[in-house]
C-alpha cells in the first residue's frame, strides 16, 4: 500500500502536493470491544480537496470517518490504535481534547439533525458554545454561515421559525450552516445526501465544490456517481470476510481510481460486480 | 497531464476501461426489466375467502370490551365528581362563593368556613416541595438518561422507582420520627411545619418527575446528541443547551404531575404538618391543608361543617383539573412551536 501511496503522490496536481496532507493517517486500527473494525489504514487526506470514501455497506468507511473527529469515542468500549495526524498533530495523542478537535473538524450526518429550536438558534449554537455573546456579532455569523450554505435567501425572513419546519434538504443545509458557523477546517460528511430529495442533493453537491477552496471535505457515499462527480480523491474500503477488519483497498485520484483501478477488487466494485 | 474526468464527472470518449463505463452511463441499460415479471401466473382465479362469523363476533366482542374498560374509568371520574359536587355544592349557596373562597378563617365551631388559608397552605406546601424536589428529580433523570453507565443505571433506576412504591404513611413516619426531631432541635420549635412537609413531599415527587422526565430525555433523538457533540460541545453543554430544551415539554408535564401528587398528598403531610388552620407565620410553624382538613375533621363533622368539607374536596378537584388542563395546553403549545 505504501508504494501505491508514494506512487500517486507524485502524480498529484500542483495545489495538492505543494502542501502537506491535512490528515495523515498511519497504521490505524480500530476496535469495537474485541472486534477489530478497521485494520492498518494508512492514507493521506489532501488539503482543500474533496475526498470520497466508497465501499459496500459495513465496510468501515463511516467508522473511519468517525475516527477523524473522534466521534467514535462516544461508543463505550471502542478504541483506536495508530496515529491520525491533523496538521502534524496526533488527534489521539495524550491530552488532546476531543471537544476542541470536533470544533475544527465538523461533521454532517446522514439524517439531517437540526436541533428543535429556531433556525437562528441552530446556527448560533456553535458560536455561543465557544463564547460569542454579542447579538450583532451573532447576527453577522448567522447570516454569513447561512449564506455560505446557500440557505440565506430561503430563510432570511423566517429565522425565528423552528428548524424542523424546513424540508429535508433545507434541514441538511441548515446543518451545514450550523457547522460552518464555527469555521471548521475540515468537513466530514457521512452520506449527507442519502436521506434527501434529488434537487437538494444537487444543491449540496454544488455547495461542496464552493466550499473546498477553504475547507477540506471528506464524504462517505454509497453512490459512486456522486463520488465521481464531487470528489478529487477516492478511497475504496472493503471488509472481505464477515468478522474481519475492514481495509483500505485503494486510494487514488478519483479520475484514476474510476478509470484505471489498480486493484481487481476495486474494479469489480465500481463496475458493479458486487456490493 | 491528461485527466480523464472533468469536474462534471464525464469520461473522455477515448477511454476503453470497463470501469469507466459507470461514469457516463446516464440511464439504466434498456431491456433490464422485461415484461415477463408482470404477467400473472396461469390457472383458475382464486376467490377471496369471506370473514367467518366466529371471527366477526370475537373482533366485535373485544372492541366492546375495551370500550367498556375505558368507560369504567370515565364513569368513575364522573360519579365521584357528581357525588362530591352534590354534597359540597350547597355550601356555596349557604355562605356565598366569596365567603367560602375568600374567607381566611376556618373555624367549624364558630361556623366560619373560609378556605383561603387552606388553599394558600396547600400551594405553599406544593410549591416548596417542587422547588426542592423538581431539580432533584430532573437531575436524576439526566443522570439516568445521559450520564450513568448502563450498570449504574440498572442500580439507580429501580431505587428511584421503589420510592414510588413506599406507602405515604411510611414517609409520614419517617418525617415524624426521624426528620421532625432534627428540625425541632435546629429551629427550637416542635418541628412540625412547612419545612418538614417540604422535605418529605420533595422525596415523594422525585419518582414521578424523574420517570417522566427521563422518558422525555430519552425520546430526544440520538442524532441530536451526536450533532451537538460533533459541534464541539461538552456533555454538560449538550445537556444544558440542547437536551433539556428539547425535552422541555415533557419535563414541564412531569413537574405538573408532580404538583398533582404533592397537592393531593394527605397522610404524610398530616403527620408532619402540625395541623393548625392558619397560614403559618414561618416554615417551622404548624399548618393545615385542603387534604388534611378533610381527613382530620370528616369523621365527626356534621351539617354545614360536613358540606364545607365536601366544598374543600371540590376545590381539590378543580385544582387537579387545572393541572391536567395546563399539561394539555403546554404540550399543544410545545408541538406548535417546534
Amino acid at each position: 500500500m505504501s508504494e501505491t501511496l508514494a506512487e500517486h503522490q507524485t502524480g498529484v496536481p500542483p495545489h495538492g502536493h505543494a502542501e502537506p496532507d491535512k490528515f495523515d493517517v498511519r497504521k490505524l486500527d480500530f476496535f469495537y470491544g474485541d472486534f477489530q473494525a478497521l485494520g492498518d489504514i494508512t492514507v493521506g487526506i489532501k488539503r482543500h480537496a474533496v475526498t470520497a470514501f466508497i465501499g459496500p455497506s459495513g465496510c468501515g468507511k463511516s467508522t473511519f470517518l468517525r475516527c477523524l473527529n473522534r466521534m467514535n469515542d462516544l461508543i463505550p468500549g471502542s478504541h483506536a490504535e495508530g496515529t491520525v495526524l491533523l496538521d502534524g498533530e496526533d488527534v489521539y495523542g495524550p491530552g488532546v481534547d476531543p471537544v476542541d478537535l470536533r470544533r475544527r473538524v465538523g461533521m454532517i450526518f446522514q439524517q439531517p439533525n437540526p436541533f428543535p429550536m429556531s433556525i437562528y438558534d441552530n446556527v448560533a449554537y456553535g458560536p455561543k458554545l465557544h463564547g460569542v455573546r454579542r447579538k450583532a456579532e451573532l447576527d453577522e455569523i448567522v447570516e454569513k454561515a447561512l449564506g455560505r450554505a446557500n440557505l440565506w435567501k430561503e430563510v432570511k425572513d423566517i429565522l425565528p421559525r423552528g428548524g424542523l419546519t424546513l424540508s429535508g434538504g433545507q434541514q441538511q443545509r441548515l446543518c451545514i450552516a450550523r457547522v460552518l458557523a464555527v469555521e471548521p477546517e475540515v468537513l466530514l460528511m457521512d452520506e449527507p445526501c442519502s436521506a434527501i430529495d434529488p434537487t437538494s442533493v444537487q444543491k449540496i453537491e454544488d455547495l461542496m465544490a464552493e466550499l473546498k477552496d477553504r475547507i477540506t471535505i471528506v464524504i462517505v457515499t454509497h453512490n459512486m456517481q456522486q463520488a465521481a462527480r464531487v470528489s478529487d480523491f477516492t478511497a475504496f474500503f472493503l471488509q472481505e470476510k464477515l468478522g474481519e477488519a475492514a481495509k483500505l483497498v485503494e486510494f487514488d485520484r478519483t479520475a484514476v481510481l474510476f478509470t484505471s483501478p489498480k486493484d481487481r477488487r476495486t474494479e469489480d466494485y465500481i463496475t458493479g460486480r458486487f456490493g | 497531464m491528461t485527466d480523464p474526468l472533468d469536474r462534471g464527472g464525464r469520461a473522455t470518449p477515448g477511454d476503453r476501461r470497463p470501469a469507466a463505463d459507470l461514469l457516463h452511463r446516464e440511464a439504466p441499460a434498456p431491456g433490464v426489466s422485461g415484461p415477463s415479471a408482470l404477467v400473472p401466473p396461469a390457472g383458475p382465479p382464486t376467490r377471496l375467502s369471506t370473514i367467518s362469523r366466529a371471527t366477526y363476533l370475537k373482533e366485535a366482542g373485544l372492541k366492546n370490551l375495551f370500550l367498556l374498560c375505558a368507560c369504567v374509568a370515565v364513569a368513575g371520574v364522573l360519579l365521584i365528581f357528581l357525588f362530591v359536587g352534590y354534597r359540597g355544592f350547597p355550601i356555596f349557596g349557604k355562605l356565598g362563593i366569596a365567603a367560602f373562597l375568600g374567607g381566611r378563617t376556618w373555624s367549624p365551631s364558630a361556623g366560619s368556613f373560609g378556605v383561603l388559608s387552606l388553599i394558600i397552605n396547600s400551594l405553599l406546601a406544593t410549591l416548596g416541595a417542587l422547588a426542592i424536589g423538581a431539580p432533584l428529580a430532573i437531575g436524576t433523570a439526566v443522570f439516568l438518561s445521559d450520564v450513568a453507565s448502563p450498570r449504574v443505571r440498572e442500580l439507580v433506576r429501580p431505587a428511584v422507582e421503589l420510592l414510588a412504591g413506599i406507602p405515604s404513611v411510611v414517609y409520614g413516619l419517617f418525617g415524624l420520627l426521624a426528620l421532625r426531631p432534627i428540625i425541632a432541635k435546629t429551629s427550637g420549635g416542635l418541628g412540625f411545619g412547612l419545612a418538614a412537609a417540604w422535605m418529605i413531599l420533595a422525596i415523594m415527587v422525585v419518582p414521578t418527575i424523574a420517570a417522566i422526565s427521563e422518558d422525555a430525555l430519552r425520546s430526544v433523538p440520538d442524532g441530536i446528541r451526536e450533532a451537538s457533540y460533533a459541534m464541539g460541545a461538552t456533555k454538560w453543554q449538550t445537556i444544558w443547551r440542547v437536551l433539556l430544551p428539547a425535552a422541555r415539554v415533557g419535563i414541564i408535564d412531569a413537574v405538573i404531575l408532580g404538583m398533582g401528587r404533592a397537592i393531593g398528598e394527605t397522610m404524610a403531610v398530616l403527620m408532619v404538618a402540625g395541623n393548625a388552620a392558619v397560614v403559618p407565620a414561618g416554615i417551622f410553624k404548624p399548618f393545615l391543608t385542603l387534604t388534611t382538613v378533610i381527613v382530620l375533621e370528616m369523621p365527626y363533622a356534621s351539617g354545614d361543617h360536613r358540606t364545607a368539607l365536601f366544598g374543600v374536596a371540590i376545590m381539590l378537584f378543580l385544582i387537579s383539573m387545572a393541572f391536567v388542563a395546563s399539561i394539555r395546553l403546554i404540550s399543544r403549545l410545545g408541538r406548535e412551536r417546534s
